[in-house]
């Protein structure tokens, strides 16, 4: 076990790696210059001149492309082009926020997902199977921009359920610990606060959680079905189980392999997603900053960012891998 | 009965007067500014874009202001200034008293200081403490492009309050540059304390002073309670910047009274903002300039005037004012805001006449646009605050040089490719779409950087007049500013007939704000000055 752990970290390396050389070959081929855009209309040659060498754009992009894996090797990402702050604290003040909302949008989609799939496969063909598919088939197709201007108009102008975008209120007093707001309200025993950051998690994460739900929904139900039709499942039948306890013990143990590299997945749709998400919600987070970045070919931030999201999908899916020699042990002996 | 009446109706209206001039502002409250991105940083040397800027203007002074209104000089961390006979040495003396928010007096040596770190050679005496100032983060961008290096060449703190800067050449627009937020001065103390870190730490003289900024999400300011100022505010205890991207959702955020004012708003929720009882809508015209420009490094367009005066004929500018810029705007006739001083009222502006448009066509040697090869309309990719839909504006004067005969067609690129290509001239482009903000209201800072093509290969329309050229340049030089408005109207006539540019229009910036914002005024200069801003209520 440990060594099937061991070896599949190690294979992390030349993935990220690749992604590194992926980005650097993609931001040669994008036109555009960062000084440019930095200067707008008023750049003169000599400005240009100057912010172009003060930027290191005037070396060729293998030089680049050296310095920045020589920096990455001693776990430094340099600074960001617009900001001038280091990259590191520039994702160590957005990174959270971004967990923050991706995590529970994870958890209310696999939960729902899971529970909908399940009910829809013991109850095919019924008209809760053909309401749900034809649920998640919408969420699937529904643009998550749309979407979050009309939870908004719903539950925060109309029904005033929920307040609109934001984090937190600018009226609620929180001390900062983890920059994860619910933690850190907790640490505090800030209930107020706690109370605010999750009343505005609320919209954010459902806009988010639309698509991957409808996906976990749909796998997990044709997963479930598979499973039903095998033959252990007869047996257990014919032993006189309860259908309950069938699916619960028997087909719900193998029916979610597949599901939970599914969720895996989704967890990278996830980060992508709040790219639009935080843009309508004013959500303070990572997916925007990145977004900033390419539009503003703020090279350190593309760098920085993908990496970011790079390792972490990375990282979630080394997770998900070893939970599947968890649940299914045979995968980790081959 | 009727005695009666009209008492009454005097008394109603002297209540009238009473309330308008009872509006006496009042002290507290926390207002929250909705705008669509956060700042870049808040050291204003080295920021650039206007999100930077506005929350600057509040946590600094420079050492002269812009009028409330308008970009007339007055008095500011200055009480007053000389300036001798030749125009190159300027004497300022300074306000006594004032305190940086950490407590540093503010004084000449502060003075040399701020502006002193900008200079590429730096030429400073101070009176007190030798600063050793450390090296440039990176090049600090308006003082580059202001040219301030061939400008000044030396400040000198003279006295605790009196510095003097000595000039390289007579530069007429140094009072104007001394007022824009890149001449603001800093703490000397809290900028060595950590150089670094100190766009993310701001201390200046301003009525409010920086308390915390969560990235992306919010800056707060807080009342500067030690301000200077005697008369007027800091009335609020808190501003806050709010970062909403999203312009509808900014807008719902000020119906639902979560903000007070929204910055940029869909120019379609305008009307509704309009029919909404709780709000209002403040309005500047923008100090900018959307206009079409002509290849002038090539042929026909270089020497053929009657050609590029036919184009000038046949775009119908009002169409485009009233159904892209959704009417935010006005139809320019000058490529300076009519607010500017030097702004020619002569000029009558180019009619919108297809007739006489298809005439002055055949005239050029083009009868019905015959000869003339497809024209290249190069449009920006982006909206900018001149021009809310450049390739919108593009497709509508395609449209209208197609009513004479003309085919074109849009080019565009991504912004920063636009931007670039558009400078070197090349071949392929032969009209194109640009525009400006002004920076400090002076007519030098359009009528210069954009069209005075003879004093540099990187002036974006490389139209070469001697005539013109010259006028620019003794404009420069003119320290009077009654003389210098002459100039400036005899070279936007130049400008004019000889059809260097094509104005298009003069952006209208509209923010709309709840009802109980008092006192709210836009600068031309795209400035927000909270100082005098209190909320009723």
């Amino acid at each position: 076990m440990l060594g099937f752990i061991i070896r599949r970290t190690l294979v992390v390396i030349p993935t990220l790696l690749g992604v590194t050389v992926l980005i650097f070959l993609m931001l040669a081929v994008t036109p555009g210059d960062p000084a440019e855009l930095l200067l707008g209309e008023r750049a003169t040659e000599a400005s240009l001149e100057a912010m172009r060498e003060h930027l290191g754009l005037n070396e060729p992009l293998y030089i680049q492309y050296g310095l920045f894996l020589k920096r990455l090797i001693k776990l430094d990402l340099g600074e960001t082009i617009w900001t001038r702050q280091k990259v590191w604290v520039e994702i160590r003040e957005r990174f959270p926020a971004t967990i923050e909302l991706a995590f529970v949008a994870m958890i209310l989609s696999s939960f729902f997902g899971v529970v909908l799939g399940l009910i829809s496969a013991t109850k095919q063909y019924s008209w809760f199977d053909y309401a749900s598919m034809l649920g998640s088939l919408i969420g699937v197709s529904m643009p998550v921009f749309w979407l979050g201007l009309v939870l908004m108009l719903l539950f925060s102008l109309t029904l005033g359920w929920f307040p609109m975008s934001g984090r937190i209120s600018v009226e609620t007093d929180l001390q900062i610990i983890t920059n994860f707001y619910i933690i850190d309200a907790i640490l505090t025993r800030n209930w107020a606060a706690l109370k605010d950051a999750l009343s505005h998690l609320a919209l954010p994460a459902i806009a988010l959680s639309t698509i991957p739900l409808a996906i976990v929904a749909r796998m997990t139900r044709s997963s479930i079905l598979e499973v039903l039709r095998q033959d252990y499942i007869r047996t257990a039948k014919a032993k006189g189980l309860s259908q309950f306890k069938i699916v619960m013990k028997h087909a719900l143990r193998n029916g979610l392999i597949p599901v939970i590299t599914v969720v895996g997945l989704q967890f990278g749709i996830l980060l992508g997603g709040a790219i639009l998400t935080e843009t309508v919600f004013a959500w303070p987070g990572v997916g925007k900053w990145i977004y900033d970045g390419v539009v503003k070919r703020d090279y350190m931030v593309i760098q920085g960012g993908t990496m970011l999201v790079a390792s972490t999908f990375v990282f979630v899916n080394l997770i998900v891998d070893i939970l599947y020699a968890v649940i299914n042990p045979r995968i980790s002996v081959k | 009965m009727k005695k009666t009446m009209i008492l009454l109706a005097m008394v109603f209206s002297l209540l009238m007067v009473v309330s308008a001039f009872g509006a006496e502002p009042k002290m507290g409250g926390t207002l929250v500014f909705g705008r669509g991105g956060d700042s870049v940083g808040l050291d204003p040397a080295y920021e650039t874009d206007g999100n930077s800027f506005l929350v600057c203007d509040n946590i600094y002074e420079a050492l002269v202001f812009y009028k409330d209104e308008s970009t007339a000089l007055e008095p500011g961390l200055a009480t007053s200034w000389s300036i001798t006979p030749d125009g190159k040495t300027y004497t300022f003396y300074l306000r006594r008293g004032v305190k940086f928010h950490d407590g540093t007096p503010f004084n000449a040596d502060a003075v040399v200081f701020s502006i002193g770190r900008m200079m590429k050679d730096r030429n400073l005496k101070f009176t007190n403490k030798n600063w050793n100032i450390p090296p440039q983060d990176r090049p600090p961008e308006y003082w580059v492009s202001m040219e301030m290096d061939d400008t000044i060449s030396s400040i000198e703190a003279v006295s605790d309050s009196v510095v003097v800067f000595r000039l390289k050449r007579v530069e007429a627009p140094f009072m104007a540059n001394m007022g824009m937020d890149f001449a603001d001065i800093i703490s000397p103390t809290a900028f060595m304390k950590d150089p670094k870190g100190f766009l993310r730490n701001p201390v200046g003289t301003g009525p409010y002073k920086f308390v915390n900024w969560v990235r992306d999400d919010r800056i707060i300011l807080e009342a500067n309670k030690d301000y200077w100022g005697q008369y007027g505010g800091p009335y609020l205890d808190k501003v806050i910047f709010r970062a909403i991207p999203e312009n509808s959702v900014r807008f719902l955020e000020l119906k639902a009274g979560n903000i007070h004012i929204c910055q940029f708003p869909n120019p379609a929720d305008i009307p509704m903002a309009e029919r909404d009882p709780n709000l209002k809508i403040p309005s500047q015209p923008g100090m900018n300039i959307g206009y079409l420009s002509f290849n002038h490094t090539k042929e026909p367009w270089k020497s053929n005037l009657k050609l590029r005066r036919a184009i000038a004929h046949a775009i119908n500018r009002k169409a485009i004012v009233d159904n892209i810029y959704q009417g935010m705007g006005q139809v320019a006739k000058n490529p300076i805001p009519p607010t500017m001083w030097g702004y020619n009222t002569a000029i009558p502006g180019y009619k919108y006449d297809p007739e006489l448009a298809k005439k002055l066509l055949a005239e050029a040697g083009y009868p019905e646009g015959k000869g003339l090869d497809e024209v290249t309309l190069w449009s920006m990719p982006v909206p900018r605050p001149y021009n809310p839909e450049g390739l919108k504006v593009g497709i509508a004067m395609i449209g209208d040089l197609k009513k004479i005969g003309v085919t074109a067609r849009i080019v565009s690129y991504d912004w920063g490719t636009y931007l670039k290509r558009q400078r070197e001239q090349p071949k392929d482009m032969d009209l194109f779409q640009l525009g400006w903000t002004g920076d400090n209201g002076d007519p030098d800072n359009f009528l210069a950087v954009l069209f005075d093509g003879l004093a540099s290969p990187a002036i974006r329309t490389q139209w070469h007049n001697k005539a013109y050229h010259d006028l620019i340049l003794q404009g420069k030089t003119t320290i009077d500013q009654a003389k210098r408005a002459k100039i400036y109207e005899e070279a936007l006539q130049i400008l004019f007939d000889d059809v260097a540019a094509i104005s298009i229009a003069h952006s209208t910036v509209k923010w709309p704000a709840r009802k109980n914002v008092m006192n709210f005024k836009l600068h031309p200069t795209g400035g927000v000055r909270m100082k005098n801003v209190w909320l009723d209520k």
